[in-house]
């Protein structure tokens, strides 16, 4: 090929200004500088977690109580026994009750309800419970428990507020897993004459569980996580208890109350139990994903 | 336009070659005339332009490691239409968006061999692909406007590209519909969304946006597999009239189409090139039994 | 089907006995009984929460308490107008900061990264809204906003003309870095949902960009983000509504103050703030006051909310008529749930 015009010629008049190819360049860069901005937060939380957290972890930071004995620089603070103690057993409490109505309602939703309206109403009112700030949560089982009752904190009036918390949370994801089991399982199924019942609970639901367990998990890691609802419901005290009619502590309030003390070992024992409970929700999360993987249809 | 003295590829001649052979493309380039810019018939033209013609050297296509083009050599000849035949699946598009380099817009996707616009290889590494396709435009098998866009914005698409919002732009989108044939449609009514059009008018909105840049080539993917017959028939006509500006390379899987439309027609089998050759003879006598096996619909 | 007469009494040979139809009835009337509750738990508690707040409504009006312009506990003198605005700032403040970063880190993630980055990068973004609102208290007041006190003294210093931004000492709880902190809380939420709605851009129309010639960022401003114009909206409004009713970590970084701080760098305070400070110990009017506050921070996430989905599902129509998408299938929202108003 040996043409007399340079070939570039017959293109000449295609070309790309140069504006063009620096605005292109620009943009790209922009994008990509922004993408990592949003990916250093991430690193620096991670880092000071790691960094400021695990060196307050010991088997004492486990096993004792917090004692209250924060305004002293050298007095023994305690662990966060009780903290971690009432985080678990306020979540259980709380998912024992959220699962089975939320997972009720999303049944009810799938198979019953479709798109009656009061399907439509009960879609809306759960999707206002999922805007519903988590402060929020806490007043409304205030008002409904500890207002004019005469009783105060306890247990178990944080874990139906997280109860609350979580409804919405678990009744979305599932609804969404059971609309993506095929309905022609369920028909072949109705057609062999079994009962709607059965249908729902040996096939529908076992189909949908890996993606409902998914949802759960995920209700259960942010459940963990929240301070608001528990500030004005459960209280917060320094002993481990097991009675869930007792004001109970809970790790989230552990460390917000951690947070406002001056003393350095304070905020030390801060970043310890803040370390935990991350450690604790990101399993909750990689169970969750794990779960997810091993599901036929979401 | 093209002397039939001068071309070139013709393989429909000798009937010891084995099918799959096909002669080698030979001094291509050195035969080429040069494009003048004057008008071939330029009454009623605004901007009479003669289209370039597209060779393939040795095309290969892969999807990561699957070989889909095998080696093709092919020329389309300047303002002419060649239409690409062939089964599903057989590569014909796969190969057609090779030619303006979309293909390798598919993650694991390459392609190897020459494309030569005229006599420049548009797969060269010089070469700016953004430019490529400005060359050489596509219409694609569903009529795909811009859907935030009015009639006026989506043809004006590919000019504000290259001159942003400075000059005129009115009178290249109106010749661009003119050419179309769809401006008495929709002249009074430019402001409207150009997904409010029909799926026939759709598709001649898209063959003015591509003509509105004015390219040398213009690459219809099946475009008018979607379309009714009517709409497919306008479309055909039109295919008839812009010939005279550019080069048109079509595939489809309507033997009819290509029948009534193409001057030339190639017929593309597992990936390679079987035959290629006038219209009329590839149909009628075809020198290749599964050419004939093909047109006569044994299978596809 | 014979037409013998049935004695009467006997049930027809298909029918199934009303025991073998118990469990069926049992279960549809249970559920739907569930499906009923969470409607009158929702009613109820609303109701109650108005009943609550209504002392402080019938002594000051609806409209005294919002646009009150002083939140005084000791004089009892409860003017909201304080709250919502430093609210409606931090929230400000996170939209402006975190929904460009959060669209452009989407963009990437969609349009420009390579395939085998894009999974790890996904995730990594996803991750930051594991983290516990209590946490992003705990590392904005410890590491964040002492960290930034120098930068933001230099701005309030250089930019001391524009009213607001300049023109005093720079104090640690202060908007700014409230807002800074929303923004990255919201990042996950608002990169996800765009993410979502720009995989569902038809191919066909970024092709037809390209084979325009346009390059790859003119491809994505003229088919990829007009096509995802609501639906980025949509994800910017619930990351507001998540800004809106976030508590414990804008309690920690905005402060007390129950005035107006008097420039972006300073002191303010929130509606859930004030709840979250002030509630255990309130009595009487205060704590009426304290859930009215509750209320209006209700209604305003309740709006945002509401218009946010409307916006998530109409773009998830597409512009072009289709199958209409249950905007609850997709994973972003569900991510939205998981993480949103801590």
């Amino acid at each position: 090929m040996s043409p007399q015009a340079p070939p570039s010629d017959h293109l000449a008049r295609f070309a790309v200004s140069p504006a063009r190819r620096r605005k292109d360049r620009f943009a790209r860069i922009a994008i990509q500088i922004a993408t990592l901005i949003a990916l250093v937060p991430l690193l620096l939380i991670v880092y000071y977690l790691l960094s400021k957290g695990l060196s307050s972890w010991s088997t004492d930071f486990f096993t004792t109580d917090p004692t209250g004995n924060t305004f002293f620089k050298n007095s023994n603070i305690g662990g966060i026994k009780s903290a971690l103690l009432g985080t678990i057993e306020m979540v259980a409490a709380a998912s024992l009750i959220a699962v089975p109505v939320g997972i009720g309602v999303a049944v009810w939703l799938v198979e019953y309800g479709r798109t009656s309206w009061f399907a439509q109403t009960v879609r809306f009112f759960v999707d206002v419970l999922t805007g519903v700030p988590s402060i929020v949560f806490g007043l409304f089982i205030y008002i409904a428990l500890i207002v004019g009752t005469g009783s105060s904190y306890a247990g178990y009036k944080g874990a139906l507020a997280l109860t609350l918390l979580m409804l919405p949370v678990v009744i979305r994801s599932a609804e969404v897993v059971l609309m993506l089991v095929p309905s022609g399982l369920r028909e072949s199924a109705l057609a062999l004459g079994a009962p709607r019942w059965k249908v729902i609970f040996s096939i529908v639901i076992p189909t949908a569980l890996p993606g409902m367990v998914t949802g759960v998990l995920l209700a259960i890691a942010r459940a963990a996580g929240e301070t608001a609802p528990l500030l004005f419901t459960a209280g917060a005290t320094l002993k481990t208890n097991f009675n869930l009619s007792e004001y109970m502590n809970s790790l989230p309030v552990q460390i917000y109350s951690d947070v406002t003390s001056p003393t350095a070992s304070v905020e030390q024992r801060a970043w310890g139990s803040a370390l935990a409970l991350v450690v604790m929700i990101l399993l909750l999360n990689l169970v969750a994903r794990l779960v997810s993987r091993r599901s036929r249809i979401a | 336009m093209t002397d039939p003295q001068t071309s070139r590829l013709v393989r429909d001649v000798d009937p010891e070659s084995t099918p799959e052979q096909v002669p080698p493309v030979g001094d291509a380039a050195a035969a080429t005339e040069a494009p003048t810019g004057a008008s071939p018939n330029g009454a009623g033209r605004r901007e009479p332009k003669t289209g370039f013609s597209v060779t393939l050297e040795g095309l290969r296509a892969f999807y990561g490691d699957a070989e889909q083009v095998k080696g093709i050599d092919l020329e389309f000849r300047a303002n002419e239409v060649t239409a690409i035949i062939g089964p599903s699946g057989c590569g014909k598009s796969t190969m057609v968006r090779c030619i303006n380099r979309m293909h390798e817009e598919i993650p694991g996707a390459r392609a190897e061999g020459r494309v030569m616009l005229d006599d420049l290889n548009v797969y060269d590494p010089s070469v700016d692909v953004v430019s490529v396709r400005r060359a050489i435009g596509m219409v694609f098998q569903k009529p795909n406007p811009f859907p935030t866009m009015s009639i006026y914005d989506n043809v004006a698409a590919g000019l504000r590209l290259s001159q942003g919002r400075r000059g005129n732009l009115r009178p290249r989108v109106e010749a661009a519909l003119r050419s179309a044939g769809l401006w008495s449609e929709v002249s009074d009514r430019l402001d409207e969304p150009g997904m409010g059009l029909s799926g026939g008018q759709q598709q001649r909105l898209c063959i003015a946006r591509s003509l509105a840049v004015d390219p040398e080539v213009i690459l219809m993917d099946e475009p008018c597999s979607a379309l009714d017959p009517i709409a497919t028939l306008k479309i055909e006509e039109l295919i008839g009239e812009l010939k005279e500006r550019v080069t048109i390379v079509i595939v489809t899987h309507n033997m009819q189409q290509a029948a009534r439309v193409a001057d030339r027609t190639a017929f593309m089998l597992d990936g390679q090139l079987v035959e290629v050759g006038p219209t009329n003879e590839v149909f009628t006598t075809p020198s290749d039994p599964r050419t004939e096996e093909y047109v006569t619909g044994k299978f596809g | 089907m014979s037409s013998t007469p049935i004695p009467s009494g006997e049930r027809l040979p298909l029918e199934r006995s009303p025991l073998a139809r118990l469990p069926d009835r049992a279960l549809r009337y249970g559920l739907t009984a569930l499906a009923a509750l969470i409607l009158v738990l929702i009613v109820y508690f609303f109701f109650r929460l108005v009943g609550e707040a209504s002392p402080i409504f019938e002594k000051e009006g609806v409209l005294g308490f919002t646009f009150g312009e002083d939140w005084n506990v000791g004089a009892e003198q409860f003017g909201a107008l304080p709250l919502i605005i430093g609210t409606l700032i931090t929230s400000a403040l996170a939209l402006l900061m975190g929904v460009p970063v959060a669209v452009a880190g989407a963009v990437y993630a969609t349009e420009l990264c390579p395939l085998r980055l894009r999974g790890p990068l996904t995730i990594l973004v996803d991750l930051l809204a594991a983290v516990p609102s209590v946490v992003y208290g705990l590392w904005g007041i410890f590491y964040l906003a002492p960290h930034l006190v120098p930068a933001e003294q230099w701005v309030a210093d250089t930019l001391s003309f524009i009213p607001f931004i300049g023109g005093g000492l720079v104090t640690i709880p202060n908007y700014f870095v409230t807002g800074l902190i929303l923004a990255i809380m919201i990042l996950p939420i608002v990169a996800a949902i765009s993410r979502e709605v720009m995989t569902t851009v038809p191919s066909d129309h970024k092709e037809a960009a390209l084979a325009l010639g346009a390059t790859r960022w003119e491809m994505i401003k003229i088919a990829v983000l007009p096509y995802c114009r609501s639906g980025i909206v949509g994800g910017a409004m619930l990351g507001l509504g998540r800004a809106i009713g976030e508590t414990i970590a804008v309690t920690i970084l905005i402060g007390d103050a129950p005035r107006l701080g008097a420039h972006l760098f300073q002191q303010g305070y929130s509606l859930a703030a004030a709840i979250a400070n002030e509630f255990g110990e309130a009595q009487g009017l205060h704590r009426s006051a304290l859930f009215a506050a509750a209320l209006v921070l209700f209604v305003l996430t309740l709006l945002v909310n509401a218009i946010a989905r409307l916006l998530v599902i109409r773009s998830s129509q597409g512009t072009q008529t289709g199958p209409p998408v249950n905007s609850s299938t997709s994973a972003a929202t569900r991510l939205a749930d998981t993480a949103a108003g801590a």
